[in-house]
């Protein structure tokens, strides 16, 4: 109880802001959401503007690049992992799998053997991406924690491995001349400028929240939410776990495609080496560091887990040691992430408890 | 006949837990299943659940055979447990609880107003506590969380699993009294209870488990007063 206390003390300020400005008249709600999305549609240029240009920029490397070619990928892959790890509670260690059947569906449908436009090739890799969710879900959902964890884990290797040794997908080369979204009147999708990419990459992960939340509040939600907190009771109530779950699976999977795709036809170039285990890690470092099943938490982790090293690029190789230190340090002070979910101390709590 | 238990085995693993019982639950009817431990009570309700599947037997409700029914699909059929140790959604609210129970009527039920309204009249407990999360509430409290949860799903059929473990006896009175209103609003009720006494004197009908057999069957009372069941549970 007493930890439990402290948790929910701890979680105040976060709650406070939310609960303020829900309590803000419906006009200024809007003026103060299109400000805040304003504000982010213009990320890149936040390196010109005093002090904020100090703290964001990364030294030695392009924060426009950053931004695209790992913030904003960290941001969609997380918010898409956190469906599968914090909505449904399944503990999937393989997710960059789903990622690389997106990003190699896009560059083998756009690159020379096939050539499919931009826009076809983007929701054909997301549907290629699900197809992968189901046939991986169908038989491994039956199992539970460790055992999932394990077989995803190998899931992830399998693709990265597959994609080393075919040569219609290029083998260890890779596949190069992916192709880049139509440009449109000034937005010109090229190599020189990253900005556009940005901007659909933000809109796309506008979207994406805008799904999730309406999701999370559905029917549907309800489900995740009793599998994750008690997947017996849950059936014993008259949830379908299973067929919850491969939604969950599913759906997680689509966003990961989503993602996938857009990081080809950014970069232009996809080789194994892009979808190391090592990835997968760090997507879900992204989740449970921003705050597994709170969806502004892990769009905050996200962020940092992309930007942490870059931004102390400075440091050489002791960058990846400040991004270790801060990762020890949430977890030590916010066990359930930097943007908790509701309810998230009571799980700690509980399971805190049935381990003595 | 409402739900009727034929000759049913359940293993778990080479360890046949359940050797062959058959027991039945009238419309309107309270029936305990009493025993000591490892005598397979538990085990006799989830297979009813349908969370443990059948080795040999068959259950029938109504007269439909749901031996091999999914578990969820029973709920939607009218039979909903409180599992043991309480099963409640710990990160979630109260509230959210006990919606959870009218999952199977549909998410946004038009009875869920009227149908929390009755569960808080039975349990003004959890009245109060609303907005508090599942997993800070007391033992008790999550008894009757669980209790009105299933409630919530209107079942023909309620499973009980030790609603009085490890409660104050002031609190296993209370329970009891509940499963005695709750059956006069006509939801069956089958109990599975190591507090043999209290279970009894609710029971309409009792059944005696002992490691997988049923040994003895009868009214509430009759159990009661028998010498044999008076010195193996009740305490002489």
């Amino acid at each position: 109880m007493s930890l439990t206390e402290s948790f929910r003390q701890r979680t105040t300020p976060q709650l406070q802001l939310g609960n303020r400005f829900r309590a803000l008249p419906r006009s200024a709600k809007w003026s103060l959401s299109a400000l805040l999305i304003a504000a982010l549609y213009l990320t890149p240029y936040w390196p010109d503007v005093p002090v904020l240009g100090w703290i964001i920029n990364t030294p030695g490397t392009s924060f426009e690049n950053v931004l695209t070619d790992q913030i904003m990928m960290f941001i969609l892959v997380a918010l898409g992992l956190n469906v599968v790890v914090g909505f449904a509670g399944l503990l999937d260690l393989g997710y960059v799998g789903f990622y690389a059947v997106g990003a190699y569906t896009t560059a083998v449908v756009t690159s020379g053997q096939f050539t499919l436009p931009w826009i076809a090739a983007l929701p054909l890799s997301v549907i290629m991406a699900m197809i992968a969710g189901v046939i991986l879900g169908t038989p491994t959902l039956r199992l539970r924690g460790d055992y999932l964890a394990i077989v995803t884990l190998g899931f992830g290797e399998i693709i990265r491995i597959t994609a080393n040794n075919s040569n219609w997908l290029g083998g260890p080369r890779g596949i190069s001349k992916i192709a880049r979204p139509p440009s449109i009147g000034p937005l010109q999708f090229g190599v020189l400028n990253a900005k556009p990419y940005w901007y659909l990459g933000f809109t796309v992960i506008l979207i994406v929240i805008f799904v999730l939340t309406r999701l999370e509040n559905s029917r549907v939600g309800r489900a995740w939410a009793a599998v994750r907190e008690d997947e017996d009771a849950a059936e014993l109530m008259g949830v379908d776990t299973f067929k919850f779950k491969l939604w969950a699976f599913a759906i997680g999977a689509a966003i990961g495609g989503l993602a996938g795709s857009l990081y080809a036809s950014k970069v232009g170039f996809i080789n194994p080496d892009n979808f190391q285990l090592q990835l997968s890690i760090l997507f879900l470092a992204a989740v449970v560091l921003g705050g597994t099943g709170s969806m502004y938490g892990v769009i905050m982790g996200g962020f940092l887990v992309a930007w942490i090293p870059e931004r102390f690029r400075g440091f050489s190789t002791r960058r990846y040691f400040v991004f270790g230190v801060v990762l020890v340090l949430v977890m030590v002070f916010r066990p359930q992430g930097i943007i908790p979910r509701r309810g998230a101390a009571a799980g700690i709590a509980k399971k805190g408890e049935s381990d003595v | 006949m409402l739900l009727e238990v034929q000759d049913l085995h359940v293993f778990y693993g080479k360890i046949e837990a359940i050797k062959g019982i058959s027991f039945n639950v009238n419309e309107g009817e309270i029936v305990s299943l009493i025993g000591a431990n490892g005598a397979g009570k538990t085990t006799t309700l989830r297979t009813i659940s349908g969370v443990r599947p059948v080795a040999q037997g068959r259950v029938l409700f109504e007269g439909i055979d749901i031996t091999n029914m999914a578990s969820h699909d029973r709920v939607k059929l009218g039979i909903c447990q409180a599992p043991e140790g309480r099963g409640i959604f710990p990160g979630m609210s109260v509230r959210e609880n006990l919606e959870m129970g009218t999952y199977v009527r549909g998410y946004k039920s038009d009875t869920k107003a009227a149908d929390l309204e009755h569960v808080v009249h039975l349990f003004p407990r959890l009245g109060e506590r609303m907005t508090q999360l599942g997993g800070t509430l007391s033992g008790g409290e999550q008894q009757m969380l669980a209790i009105g949860r299933a409630l919530m799903s209107r079942p023909r059929l309620m499973l009980l699993d030790e609603p009085s473990m490890g409660l104050a006896p002031m609190l296993i009175a209370q329970i009891f009294s509940i499963v005695k209103q709750i059956n006069s609003e006509g939801i069956s009720v089958l109990m599975v209870e190591q507090n043999a006494t209290q279970a009894l004197r609710t029971a309409h009908r009792g059944y005696v488990l002992e490691t997988g057999y049923v040994v003895k069957t009868g009214t509430g009372n009759d159990l009661l007063v028998d010498p044999a069941v008076r010195a193996a549970y009740l305490g002489g």
